[in-house]
């Protein structure tokens, strides 16, 4: 497959158009979601270095879905505001791990959330991602190949962090192990979706567009597999299927909420420039 | 005629700063890719240090209102380009200096991965120093402590392509 250079390039196939669509939306509501969780940590996470690194991470993550949404804006799909701000649930293509609440409590009512959860969520997210980004250097779209390895760049760091703080609170046993161990299984029960690429999957990869789903998902068994091993953690467990799917508008009540809390000042004064 | 043009947008850019980083200018941060005018059109092509600082708007504004004072542009469009990316050895030497002078030691060369990077602190040049966190007040940089001088410090983040 010849490479495709620019938004026009693309609109001359309808199904290689379509494709890219849907994957935008996937790369981009998922760093979107995630950031969002991530951002409801601010000045609570567990020590004051881990805030200043969480945020920084967080306004990353926040970057990465804004370079996603420029390629659908170039794509025609709407404004990047738009797409962030006035899309409902059921058209949006995040997994549903991501969109969980953090914890007990919100930001604003005695907020008690579940840092285990969070560590084992965004390293697990993270481990995928990367493997996503290293198929994306091989894009056939150009924009996205040139987004990919920029966004790579700073992924670096945030995998290096999660993995130190996974490592760290499992190997410190006790207490810490007891808690990650039930967030892994919190967290595993409800990762299939994370690792779909949805049903046009198929489609992606024919175009050269990413991998194929099994092969990425073999890739990160094999990766998260190794750090149980290392870890002394036993054998991977099988992946349990779900009943729904984010990646075909499929979500929970918890997105709705965050929704709702995320547009709340786009939706008072949506002209506004920001 | 192009040329000169294009040599007085440059200079023009050598007193445009980033809004954070108030001393080093966005030529010596290696943001700018390319300059071309068009009768008295100017482009500027800038690569962006991290895809979701918040300070690029205010970049753009910045670069823009110092292009369009260059006598013989009307008009300058800045657009941000992500090929080639953009990575800290793009950091020219004077941008190196004048890091240092601001208190922000420059980015480590050659970073060889998982391997821990050595800084020297930007105030007594010791190479004795740690890293207390790899995420800093902005995406850009790292904050450090000086065991020698116990002064703490921030880092400019080397940026790779890995």
């Amino acid at each position: 497959m010849t490479s495709v250079k620019n938004a026009l390039e693309a609109r001359q196939n309808k199904e290689y158009v379509s494709a890219l669509t849907e994957l935008l939306f996937q790369l981009a509501d998922d760093d979107f979601i995630l950031a969002f969780r991530g951002s409801e940590w601010l000045g609570l996470a567990p020590h004051i270095e881990e805030d200043v690194a969480f945020s920084s991470i967080t306004q990353n993550m926040m970057g990465h879905a804004f370079m996603y949404y420029q390629l659908l804006e170039q794509l025609g799909e709407g404004t990047v505001d738009e797409l962030a701000h006035e899309r409902s649930g059921k058209k949006r293509k995040n997994a549903i791990m991501l969109e969980k609440v953090n914890g007990l409590g919100t930001y604003l009512q005695s907020p008690k959330f579940d840092w285990a959860f969070t560590v084992v969520r965004h390293y697990f997210y993270d481990v995928n991602k990367k493997i996503k980004l290293d198929c994306l250097q091989d894009c056939s779209y150009e924009p996205l190949k040139h987004a990919a390895i920029n966004i790579r760049k700073e992924q670096y760091y945030h995998l290096v962090h999660w993995e130190t703080w996974f490592k760290q609170l499992v190997k410190a046993g006790g207490e810490a192990k007891t808690r990650m161990m039930v967030a892994v299984e919190k967290v595993w029960n409800e990762f299939d979706d994370v690792l779909s690429l949805g049903p046009r999957g198929e489609v992606m990869a024919n175009y050269q567009l990413i991998d194929r789903e099994d092969v990425i998902r073999q890739t990160f068994m094999n990766t998260i597999g190794d750090v149980f091993e290392n870890l002394e953690l036993g054998p991977l467990p099988k992946l349990k299927e779900m009943k729904k799917s984010g990646r075909i508008g499929e979500h929970t009540e918890d997105l709705e909420k965050a929704l709702a809390t995320l547009t709340e000042v786009y939706k008072k004064e949506p002209s506004s420039s920001w | 005629m192009d040329a000169p043009l294009k040599e007085q947008i440059t200079n023009a850019l050598k007193a445009v700063t980033d809004p954070e980083i108030p001393v080093v200018s966005v030529i010596d941060l290696g943001m700018i890719e390319g300059i071309s005018v068009e009768g008295t059109k100017a482009t500027v092509q800038v690569l962006p240090t991290f895809v979701g600082c918040p300070a690029l708007e205010l970049i753009r504004k910045k670069i823009k209102d110092a292009v369009e004072k260059v006598r013989g542009i009307d008009y300058a469009e800045v657009i941000f380009i992500y090929n080639p990316p953009w990575t800290s050895d793009r950091i020219t030497e004077m941008g190196r200096k004048r890091l240092k002078e601001f208190g922000i030691a420059p980015p480590p060369k050659l970073l060889e991965k998982e391997k821990e990077w050595s800084v020297d602190c930007p105030y007594c040049g010791s190479s004795y120093t740690l890293m207390e966190n790899v995420f800093g007040p902005t995406a850009c940089r790292s904050i450090f402590y000086c065991k020698h001088c116990k002064n703490p410090f921030e880092a400019m983040k080397p940026v790779f392509l890995n």
